[in-house]
């Protein structure tokens, strides 16, 4: 458990020293949403409209820029060897991919800390239930990242790995994305627990999925 | 060799035959159909009886793709990586046929080819995840890191399977469902003796033609592989 905060804790200092992908998953996620005003721009008068693109426009942000993260995720170990060195720590191959999972998590979540209150701003729109909104999108995150950062270490070895990964991703991470997408919208309108406990229990259902998946084939992964 | 024999002339016999049944009982052996003030109603509900099958063999090609996945990690021995490929290119395709018998379907009942709604979008992802698995291979060069990654990639996919299949069962859907409970009412049963029969063929059918054409596949994947070993020890 430590050893696991201790690789996510290296990745992050690692990250804020330079702060080369956070700054770029923010502005790129800012400029998902900029897009998306410009091109709605004519229906984005009324609240109603907002309202019905709102959890679309979030996730596609979040998706979009936290693929760009993750497909730095395992690039930067691979120069100098890091992986090697990795490899040799005497901790288990699930502990590597728990602490880079960990730490790709965190990085998503403080993106999309930035990203909830410009789209409030910039759309003009009030969010109802924060805390159910923020308990949905950290699900969705975690689905996201235990898929995405399996595949970030699977696609490092490939030849077209920055294209690949997105391509790999996107169709797998769906099981996640559709009740995270469904559970935002209702808890943006302002929805109870009990009327999005069927998405959130899905949620629960393929995090842990992906999770224990991820874990058992982790090693198969990056092995030589 | 007579496994050879086996699954190079037989079998494709077979399913040949059960096939040409298989359709017939569609066409000639299927009573009309009757609605509930006794009209008959459109014969395209007929295309069910290849919609369905292709469906359950599209979902059968890719736990074949999911246990020799497994299989593979754990003896790292080539022929399962062969039967994984082969049967993660049929299933591609079965996967795609799924789609266009059901869009047909759809637009004969419907009044349009594709609507948004949860085991439509499903399907297509589980075509999408399958047809990136095959992409993931072209990607690799090196031989046993291709299998490898493909293998991870093959168990992790299969994770789509299960919610393509539950997908009616879990949300509302305007898909209709044939057999079990949803989480919001029973669905419409498939009653009556000869209907039932005509679907065990058409699936027995497909199943066949499933497992003919994979057996081909399996058997061209391993001659590629014996002429490219001949051709490196010639050089």
């Amino acid at each position: 458990m430590i050893r696991i905060l201790d690789i996510a804790a290296k990745d992050l200092k690692e990250e804020f020293r330079t702060k080369q992908m956070l700054n770029s998953m923010v502005i790129f996620s800012l400029l998902v949403i900029v897009i998306f005003s410009i091109s709605f721009g004519s229906i984005l008068g009324s609240s109603e409209n907002v309202a019905m693109v709102a959890p679309g426009v979030l996730w596609i942000a979040f998706i979009f820029a936290g693929s760009i993260g993750l497909s730095r995720s395992f690039v930067a170990e691979l120069e100098n060897g890091c992986l090697e060195g990795l490899k040799l720590c005497p901790v288990s191959r699930s502990v590597i991919y728990t602490g880079k999972a960990v730490a790709n998590i965190v990085l998503m979540l403080i993106v999309e800390l930035i990203t909830i209150p410009l789209f409030v701003i910039l759309f003009n729109y009030s969010i109802g239930g924060l805390l159910l909104l923020a308990l949905v999108i950290a699900l969705g995150t975690i689905g996201f990242v235990c898929v995405g950062t399996l595949l970030s270490a699977l696609t490092v070895n490939t030849r077209t790995r920055e294209i690949l990964l997105p391509v790999l991703l996107l169709p797998l991470v769906l099981p996640v994305l559709i009740p995270a997408v469904m559970a935002t919208g209702s808890a943006l309108s302002g929805a109870s627990f009990w009327d999005i406990s069927q998405e959130l229990r899905l949620l629960v259902v393929y995090d842990v999925v992906f999770f224990l998946v991820a874990q058992l084939v982790f090693e198969y992964v990056i092995q030589d | 060799m007579s496994d050879r024999s086996f699954t190079g002339k037989v079998l494709p016999l077979v399913a040949a035959a059960t096939m040409l049944l298989a359709i017939g009982m569609i066409f000639f052996y299927l009573p009309e159909m009757k609605g509930e003030s006794g009209e008959v109603l459109d014969s395209s509900f007929r295309i069910f009886y290849f919609h369905m099958p292709i469906a359950i063999t599209s979902y059968l090609a890719f736990t074949a793709v999911f246990v020799s996945s497994i299989l593979y990690l754990k003896s790292s021995e080539y022929k399962w990586d062969i039967v994984s490929r082969s049967a993660a290119e049929v299933g591609v395709i079965f996967a795609f046929l799924v789609l266009v018998t059901g869009s047909i379907w759809a637009k004969a009942t419907w009044g349009w080819y594709w609507i948004w709604e949860p085991r439509l979008t499903t399907s297509l992802a589980l075509f999408l995840v399958y047809v990136a698995y095959l992409l993931l291979r072209q990607a690799v060069d090196v031989q046993d890191k291709r299998a490898r990654l493909a293998s991870v990639f093959g168990i992790l996919g299969f994770v789509s399977v299960p919610l393509s299949f539950l997908s009616i069962r879990l949300w509302r859907s305007a898909h209709p469902l044939m057999f079990g409970e949803a989480s919001y009412g029973s669905g419409g049963g498939l009653e009556g003796t000869s209907l039932q029969l005509t679907l065990i063929v058409n699936i027995i059918a497909f199943i066949l033609v499933f497992a003919a054409i994979t057996s081909y596949k399996i058997g061209n994947e391993k001659l590629e592989e014996e002429a490219n070993t001949l051709r490196s020890t010639l050089r």
